[in-house]
């Protein structure tokens, strides 16, 4: 019997979605869809894309009702993004429902704040915010653009500008590169430099000067593409110079949302080591009643639990803008990420020969893994984050370079 | 994550626990609560110590709060698991201790309730609640540790009484102990789960000899037990001769359980921080990196055990096993205490009142084998694991169908 393991943190709606989230992606994006996209160079499945972005609503499950969306939390995108993390679904639902969704949720709600406040110089809805929940909600395929070095996550490195033009609106010059699924996005939000700071700024796929290459991925169920900006026609979305914290705090949205379409994964990996060690004999028995293979395969459930736990804890801050969000979002990425890299080797250790052949799938999950655990950052670069939130609170030093 | 409000009859719950502990009990300080542990390794403050936990106890009892969920006619609070939980939260803001005591209740009392007679259950429970009567579990010897089932310790029926003949090893606190219940062997021709007999023991009779065992701490926290001709009435064997072992799982099963419910560790990744802050260190990106790390395994086993917390205020089965807590918790626990000393750098080499922090990560370094052993090896978890939550086969076992005199020993 197939290993099932038991659910966490559901309710019982929950569970009927995530059911029914499961069984259409087994029936509509079964690993040899996968695999035919993957070679295809189409970069995604129109088709699926459209039943499960616009049709399922997974686009703007996270999206409110009054823009278009489905209304529900990240708890539910949180677990669209597993089941697609599960089936390495060939659809940008990351990058557009989490990278591009949350960071222009969060520009767009910090420059109502500030019209609301008096601080801004228009509100959003003039500045047309609720319009790029609405086209992301119905399905429009976007992604983020702002790594341009390629050694650092930190937006300190965004160096391409935008300049305001004199018929209104910004003109872009410059390079992005490792856009995640920019191959496939019909909308690119860029962090762009104006003189006072950052700012976010859509484009729309077709504009003229605008060039998408695609760039060879680790991971090859996910392609990556840089995009030359000469002379780009850009709106923007938040307020230009000041958009910089609101893009952060996108970007803790995102970290969370990436390690829930992780935990996606690592259960099923965790699932097909079992099988395979129940399955497979030698020396006359079972490979799973080895405690070499036992214990690998526990060492595999116990990284399993810590990373879904930790994400939840994640999740349920970001929803309720706890202060301890982005504390909690960089425990979850530093504890899921090494571990769907251990869970993708170990199962494919425990599959022995085949497990390293092109023909099967662990290749695919251990790709996954591998790129998961850098995207966002490392867990060098959260432990970091952790130490300097913590130190930042501790005593009266006052953290780091606080002074001695 | 966040817990779920409390209702309005758990807040009054909440309001009567925390008023009865404010008349009972001091608050816990930080500095020098006497519910940290004995002050240091001599006899002298480990009886002292024992004597407080023995007092507060009695007062527990008194006060109708020694077992919440217990049924009151054994001298329970007939309250539910959610209300125990309460109480639990609410406890550890005080300067008390019930230690040992409240963990062999909590393995015999459950036990006796569901396998024990009327008349073990009417003279062994409310004792045992008062603190009146103090028990040790024996189980593990010298042949039989993670196999529990080799046990080795012989009973032979002689009249009314079983009467014992060998050594248990590991006991807990068999020094402070009034009773025991032990696991031995009744019959060795048949195979090793079927001839084992669980029973209840005076500890205070000639022919019961303790010798405690001094840990790498340096504390005596476990005991060689010794029984030479050692009488136990019939009366007091539970569940029948020979049918002790579904009693032992059961017991060791509430053993698993209550690893979860284990309150948060004293010593805090936040301490580390604040001294890597004070000291500079904080700039070091490496210190930075492992402290990061600690403070990753620290929140995620937190949040682990809220988990299990959470099934039980929501009444619903625990959705993670125990074994992953314990295996997580011991291993991190060590790696923990390793980043510390690691942090103190030369200072680390002291122990004692002039190490950093007055030595309490230095024995945080050796509990390793207390947290890793004790309790089941994380090896057995780790099988338990794969057996019982994802399902792999067992081992094939040499032990199953031959009687447990042709099994082999160590050495043989």
């Amino acid at each position: 019997m197939p290993l099932s393991l038991p659910d966490f943190n559901l309710s019982p709606e929950q569970q009927e979605f995530r059911d029914t989230l499961r069984r259409f992606f087994e029936a509509n994006a079964p690993i040899g869809e996968v695999r035919r996209v993957m070679s295809s160079g189409e970069g995604f499945a129109p088709e699926l894309w459209k039943s499960a972005g616009s049709e399922l609503g997974l686009a703007g499950i996270a999206v409110p009702e009054q823009e278009g969306g489905q209304g529900f939390g990240l708890a539910e995108l949180g677990l669209a993004l597993a089941e697609t993390g599960r089936a390495l679904a060939p659809i940008p639902l990351f990058a557009t429902a989490a990278l591009a969704g949350r960071v222009v949720a969060r520009v767009v709600e910090a420059a109502e704040d500030a019209a609301k406040a008096g601080r801004g110089a228009r509100s959003a809805a003039e500045s047309g915010g609720t319009a790029w929940l609405a086209a992301l909600a119905a399905g429009q395929r976007a992604t983020l653009a702002w790594l341009e070095d390629a050694d650092s996550w930190a937006l300190d490195g965004v160096r391409l500008e935008a300049k305001s033009s004199a018929a209104g609106g910004y003109r872009l010059n410059g390079v992005k590169q490792l856009v995640l699924e920019g191959g496939c996005a019909e909308r690119l939000f860029v962090v762009a430099r104006v003189a006072s700071g950052l700012g976010l700024f859509a484009v729309d796929s077709g504009s003229t000067g605008l060039a998408v290459e695609a760039q060879e991925a680790f991971d090859v169920t996910r392609g990556l593409a840089r995009v030359r900006f000469e002379d780009v026609a850009a709106r923007a979305v938040g307020q230009p110079g000041e958009d910089g914290p609101a893009i952060e705090r996108g970007l803790v949205d995102a970290t969370a949302l990436l390690c829930a379409e992780m935990v996606g994964g690592m259960q099923r990996v965790l699932e097909t080591a079992v099988d395979y060690a129940n399955a497979r004999h030698q020396f006359g028995r079972p490979i799973g009643s080895f405690q070499a293979i036992k214990h690998k395969c526990a060492d595999m459930l116990i990284d399993f639990e810590a990373a879904r736990t930790a994400v939840a804890e994640a999740l349920e801050a970001c929803e309720t803008g706890d202060d301890d969000a982005p504390l909690l979002a960089s425990v979850a990425k530093a504890q899921a990420g090494p571990a769907y890299v251990r869970l993708a080797i170990e199962s494919m250790q425990i599959q022995g020969g085949v497990g390293y052949t092109w023909e099967y799938d662990a290749h695919l999950y251990y790709r996954r893994a591998q790129s998961c655990a850098l995207l966002l950052g490392t867990a060098s670069d959260h432990h970091d984050r952790i130490a300097r939130i913590l130190a930042a609170r501790s005593g009266a030093r006052g953290g780091i370079g606080g002074g001695r | 994550m966040k817990r779920r409000a409390d209702t309005s009859e758990e807040a009054a719950f909440r309001a009567e626990a925390r008023a009865w502990l404010e008349a009972n009990a001091k608050r816990k300080t930080g500095v020098g609560d006497w519910s940290a542990g004995p002050r240091d390794h001599s006899v002298a403050a480990e009886d002292e110590y024992w004597a407080r936990m023995k007092a507060w106890q009695r007062t527990r009892f008194d006060g109708g709060w020694a077992a919440i969920t217990w049924p009151k006619e054994y001298g329970g609070r007939g309250a539910t698991p959610v209300q125990a939980v309460i109480f639990g939260e609410e406890l550890a803001a005080f300067d008390v201790s019930s230690g040992f005591i409240d963990a062999a209740v909590g393995l015999i009392g459950p036990a006796l309730i569901k396998y024990g007679t009327p008349e073990q259950r009417a003279r062994f429970l409310k004792p045992m609640l008062r603190g009146d009567v103090i028990w040790c579990q024996l189980f593990s010897e010298p042949e039989a540790g993670s196999d529990l089932a080799a046990v080795r310790t012989r009973a032979v029926v002689d009249g009314d009484d079983l009467v014992l003949n060998g050594q248990k090893v590991w006991t807990t606190s068999a020094q402070y102990a009034d009773w025991g219940f032990i696991v031995c062997r009744t019959n060795p021709d048949v195979p090793k789960h079927d001839g084992i007999t669980f029973a209840m023991v005076d500890m205070r009779q000639p022919g019961v000899e303790v010798r405690p065992l001094v840990t790498m701490k340096g504390d005596r926290h476990f005991n060689e037990v010794f029984f030479k001709d050692v009488r136990t009435p019939l009366t007091n064997v539970v569940n029948g001769l020979n049918r002790g072992w579904p009693v032992t799982t059961f017991v060791l099963m509430n053993e698993g359980a209550s690893i979860g419910t284990t309150s948060h560790s004293r010593f805090r990744v936040e301490d580390l921080v604040d001294q890597a802050v004070a000291s500079g260190q904080i700039e070091d990106a490496v210190v930075r990196d492992r402290l990061g790390a600690g403070y990753v395994e620290e929140r995620v086993l937190a949040a682990l055990q809220d988990r299990l917390k959470r099934a039980i205020l929501d009444a619903r089965r625990p959705d993670v096993d125990g074994s992953v807590l314990k295996v997580f918790s011991a291993e991190s626990g060590h790696r923990k205490a390793e980043l510390a000393a690691w942090l103190q750098g030369p200072s680390g080499l002291l122990a004692g009142p002039e190490a950093p922090m007055q030595g309490r990560w230095q024995e945080g370094l050796l509990a390793r084998g207390a947290t890793t052993v004790g309790g089941g090896t994380v090896e057995v978890h780790r099988n338990g694991l794969g057996e019982r939550a994802l399902g792999l086969p067992k081992e094939p076992r040499l032990d199953r169908d031959r009687a447990f005199k042709d099994l082999r020993v160590s050495g043989s």
